[in-house]
C-alpha cells in the first residue's frame, strides 16, 4: 500500500493540492465564491514554479471552458474550477466539451443559483447541467473531493468524456478536515501520461474538430456520446477499484451505509450523507433499522444498481438540495423513482427538498425524517414532497 | 513577400469544394490568409459563415488543424490552444514553431465575441485574430451588427416607411484593438491580395497578439453581382469607406492612399442595401454618411502624420 501524509486541509485546499499533484498542462479559470480559492492557490503554485502548468486567467467562465476546450483539443491535460453562476455561464460550452469528447476535469464547488443571489451551498448549479454529457461525481468531504479529482483524470481520459467533481460550497470547501494526501509520485504513477490519438498541435496530421453536422450525421455522433456516458460506468468502477487497491480508500458508484438490513433509508448526496451517517449510528444504537444510500456518481446514474440496493426497504426518503421547478419532485428523486419503476418496485418514497441557499440541515432534521419514514413504513400517511426547514 | 505566381503554386491550405456562395469574400480571405500563414498553423473559428461553409461533415476545406466550438469564443478558444502549445513547448514535448490564427465574422468579433477577444489580447497570447467583416450577421440572414454602417438596410434594421435602415454609426473596432496596446493592428480588404497577405506575414512575424480587420464584401447581404466582390472591396478603399492601414507598436501607417478619393456614392450605389440612398429625399442621410467618411479619413491622416 502506498504511503499517505496526514494533513489538515479545507476542501478547496485539498482540491488545489490534487491539481498540483496532477500537474495539468493548462488551467484556465475565473474566480467565483466559493471556488475562488482553488484557482487562487493553484495560481500560487504556478507563481512558485511548483507545476509545469500554463495558467490562463481568463475574463469569464465562458472563456474558461472555451480555453479548456481549445487546450484539451490541442493535445494536453486541461482543468478548471467554478461554482454556481460560473457554471451557468459555462453551460453552452459544457455541452460542446462533451460533444467534442474532450477529457477536461473540473472542480465544481456547489453553490445556489441566482435569483435571489446567494453564495451558499445547494446543488442547483450541478443539477442544471446534469444532462450536459459530463460525468458527475459528488464528494461527501474533502478527502473524497481530493480522491475523486485524482480518479477523475483517469476516468475522463479513458471514457473520453469531461468530468466534474463536486464539493459542497463552504461546508466542504471552507471546512478544515483531517485528510490523507498521497505522495506526488504515486499520483503521477496512478494518472499516467496522457497520449491523445488526435490533437490540434499535430500539424503533420491536421484534423478538423467541431464540424457542422446536418441531419445526416448529428444523431450518430450524439448517439456515440450517449453510449460513452453509458460505458463510463464500468470505467468509473474500474478506476475506483484500482485506486482502492493502491491507496486503501475504495469507492463505488454509490455507498451503502448500514443499508443491508435496514427497513427505512435516506438517499443523500454530498456532505449531508456525512451528517446522515452520524444519525444512522445514533438511531442504530437505539435499535432502529435505518440506513443510508449515498450516490457518488450522479452521471451516469447507476439506475439498476441503486434500485437493487433499495429493493428491500419499506420506506425511502430522497434528499434533494435543489428543485427541478417542474411542479413535482427534485432531480435526485426523479432518478430514484425511475430506477424503482424499472424494477417494478412501488415503494413508499418521500422527497425532501432541503438546504437551498445554504439553509442548515441538522442532525435533528435527519432524525425527524427517519421517524417519519418509520411511521410511514407502519402505514401512517405521509406528505410525499416536503420542504425541510422552510418558513411557510 | 511571395509574388502571385508563387502563391498560386502553393499547396492549398484552404481548399475548394466548400459551400461558400458564388463570389463569397469570406472564403477568399481565409484562402489568402492561409497562403500567407503556411502549413505550420493552427486555426480556430467562431460559428459563422466561414465555419459553416468550410466544415460540413464529413468534409473539411481545412488542410491545417482546425477547431470550431461556439460563436462568441474564438478569442478564448485560440488562447487555450496557444496556452497548451506554450506549455508543451516549455516541457520539450513540441519543438516546431507554430502560428495560431482565429477567425471570426463581425458578429462574432464586434459583438458577441468582443469580451473573449479583448481578454485574449490583454493576456498577450501569441495569436493573430482575423475578423472577416461583412458588416452584418450574414450567416443568419443579414441582421444588423455593431459593424453595420449607418443607413444600411438589414433584416433587423430594415428600410421601411419611416425608418431608413440602421440609425447608428458602426463602432470602430480597429481603434478599440489599437487601444489595447497590442503590437500589431491592421485593416485590410478582400480584393487586394497583396495588402492582405503582406499584413498577415508581417503580423505573424511579430510576437504577441495581433488583429487584422478585413473588410469583406458579401454579395448576398450587400446585394450586388457576385463577380464584383473584389471590385467592391477595392472601391471601399478608393472611397475611404474602409481605409487600409496598420498600427505597428502604436505607429499608424496608411498602406493605401487613393490617388483620387472617390465620393462614397460610387461605392454605395452598387449595393442593394443602400439602394434607398439614391432617392432625393434621402440626400441628407447620404450627406451625413459622406461627412462621416471624410471625418474618419482626415482623422486617420492626422494619426499617421502625428507619429
Amino acid at each position: 500500500m502506498a504511503k499517505s501524509n496526514i494533513v489538515a486541509r479545507t476542501g478547496n485546499e485539498a482540491m488545489a493540492e490534487a491539481m498540483r499533484q496532477i500537474n495539468p498542462d493548462v488551467v484556465a479559470a475565473y474566480p467565483i465564491t466559493p471556488a475562488t480559492e482553488i484557482v487562487q492557490i493553484f495560481a500560487g503554485y504556478v507563481a512558485d514554479g511548483l507545476v509545469k502548468t500554463e495558467f490562463v486567467p481568463v475574463e469569464s467562465e465562458h472563456s474558461a471552458m472555451s480555453a479548456c476546450i481549445g487546450a484539451s483539443a490541442a493535445g494536453g491535460r486541461a482543468m478548471t474550477g467554478t461554482s454556481s453562476q460560473g457554471l451557468a455561464l459555462m453551460a453552452e460550452m459544457l455541452h460542446i466539451a462533451s460533444g467534442l469528447r474532450l477529457p477536461i476535469v473540473m472542480a465544481d464547488v456547489n453553490r445556489a443559483l441566482s435569483s435571489p443571489i446567494n453564495i451558499h451551498c445547494d446543488h442547483s448549479d450541478t443539477m442544471m447541467i446534469k444532462d450536459a454529457g459530463w460525468i458527475q461525481i459528488f464528494s461527501e468531504n474533502a478527502q473524497e473531493g481530493y480522491d475523486n479529482m485524482i480518479q477523475a483524470i483517469r476516468i475522463a481520459e479513458k471514457a473520453k468524456l469531461p468530468t466534474m467533481v463536486m464539493t459542497d460550497g463552504f461546508i466542504i470547501s471552507h471546512g478544515m478536515e483531517r485528510i490523507e494526501i498521497l505522495n506526488d509520485e504515486d499520483v503521477q504513477k496512478f494518472i499516467g501520461e496522457y497520449k491523445p490519438e488526435h490533437y490540434l498541435l499535430n500539424t503533420e496530421k491536421p484534423i478538423t474538430i467541431g464540424a457542422l453536422d446536418l441531419p445526416d450525421y448529428y444523431f450518430e455522433h450524439r448517439r456515440q456520446t450517449i453510449e460513452a456516458i453509458r460505458n463510463s460506468k464500468s470505467i468509473i468502477e474500474d478506476v475506483s477499484k484500482e485506486f482502492g487497491q493502491k491507496f486503501g480508500r475504495t469507492y463505488g458508484l454509490f455507498e451503502n451505509y448500514k443499508l443491508d438490513d435496514a427497513e427505512v433509508a435516506i438517499v443523500a448526496l454530498g456532505s449531508t450523507a456525512g451528517t446522515t451517517k452520524t444519525v444512522v449510528d445514533a438511531l442504530r444504537a437505539k435499535g432502529l433499522k435505518v440506513g443510508l444510500l449515498k450516490p457518488r456518481v450522479f452521471r451516469p446514474f447507476p439506475k439498476a444498481e441503486i434500485a437493487d440496493a433499495l429493493k428491500s426497504l419499506k420506506a425511502i426518503a430522497v434528499m434533494d438540495r435543489s428543485d427541478s421547478m417542474n411542479g413535482n419532485e427534485g432531480p435526485v428523486c426523479l432518478e430514484v423513482k425511475a430506477a424503482l419503476f424499472d424494477k417494478g418496485l412501488n415503494k413508499t418514497l418521500v422527497n425532501y427538498i432541503y438546504g437551498l441557499g445554504g439553509r442548515e440541515i441538522r442532525t435533528q432534521d435527519i432524525e425527524g425524517i427517519y421517524k417519519e419514514l418509520i411511521d410511514a413504513s407502519k402505514g401512517k400517511a405521509i406528505e410525499k414532497i416536503q420542504y425541510l426547514g422552510v418558513r411557510e | 513577400m511571395a509574388n502571385i505566381k508563387d502563391l498560386a503554386k502553393q499547396k492549398e491550405l484552404f481548399t475548394g469544394g466548400h459551400r461558400g456562395c458564388a463570389g463569397c469574400g469570406a472564403v477568399l480571405i481565409a484562402r489568402q490568409v492561409m497562403m500567407a500563414a503556411g502549413p505550420d498553423t493552427v486555426v480556430a473559428s467562431a460559428t459563422g459563415c466561414l465555419e459553416v461553409v468550410s466544415t460540413i461533415f464529413p468534409y473539411s476545406a481545412w488542410n491545417v488543424p482546425f477547431l470550431h466550438s461556439a460563436f462568441e469564443n474564438s478569442g478564448a478558444t485560440i488562447s487555450g490552444i496557444e496556452a497548451m502549445y506554450r506549455s508543451l513547448r516549455r516541457q520539450g514535448k513540441i519543438t516546431k514553431k507554430l502560428n495560431f490564427i482565429a477567425f471570426g465574422g463581425d458578429g462574432g468579433t464586434y459583438d458577441i465575441g468582443l469580451q473573449s477577444l479583448s481578454g485574449a489580447v490583454e493576456r498577450g497570447h501569441n495569436i493573430l485574430y482575423v475578423c472577416y467583416n461583412n458588416e452584418a450577421y450574414m450567416n443568419t440572414g443579414v441582421q444588423r451588427s455593431g459593424a453595420t454602417p449607418k443607413g444600411a438596410d438589414t433584416s433587423t434594421a430594415p428600410v421601411g416607411k419611416v425608418k431608413k435602415g440602421k440609425e447608428q454609426y458602426r463602432k470602430d473596432l480597429t481603434a478599440i484593438m489599437v487601444a489595447h496596446g497590442i503590437p500589431y493592428v491592421a485593416q485590410s480588404i478582400a480584393g487586394n491580395w497583396r495588402d492582405l497577405t503582406s499584413k498577415v506575414e508581417k503580423a505573424l512575424s511579430i510576437e504577441g497578439p495581433k488583429f487584422i480587420n478585413v473588410f469583406q464584401p458579401c454579395r448576398l447581404g450587400w446585394s450586388y453581382e457576385p463577380e464584383l466582390t473584389c471590385e467592391m472591396g477595392r472601391l471601399a478603399a478608393d472611397t475611404c469607406a474602409w481605409p487600409l492601414y496598420e498600427v505597428a507598436d502604436g505607429k499608424y501607417k496608411i498602406t493605401y492612399k487613393p490617388k483620387e478619393k472617390k465620393p462614397i456614392i460610387e461605392w454605395l450605389k452598387l449595393q442593394g442595401r443602400f439602394r434607398h440612398l439614391s432617392k432625393p429625399e434621402n440626400k441628407p442621410l447620404l450627406d451625413d454618411i459622406q461627412a462621416m467618411t471624410d471625418k474618419n479619413w482626415e482623422s486617420l491622416l492626422k494619426k499617421e502624420a502625428a507619429v
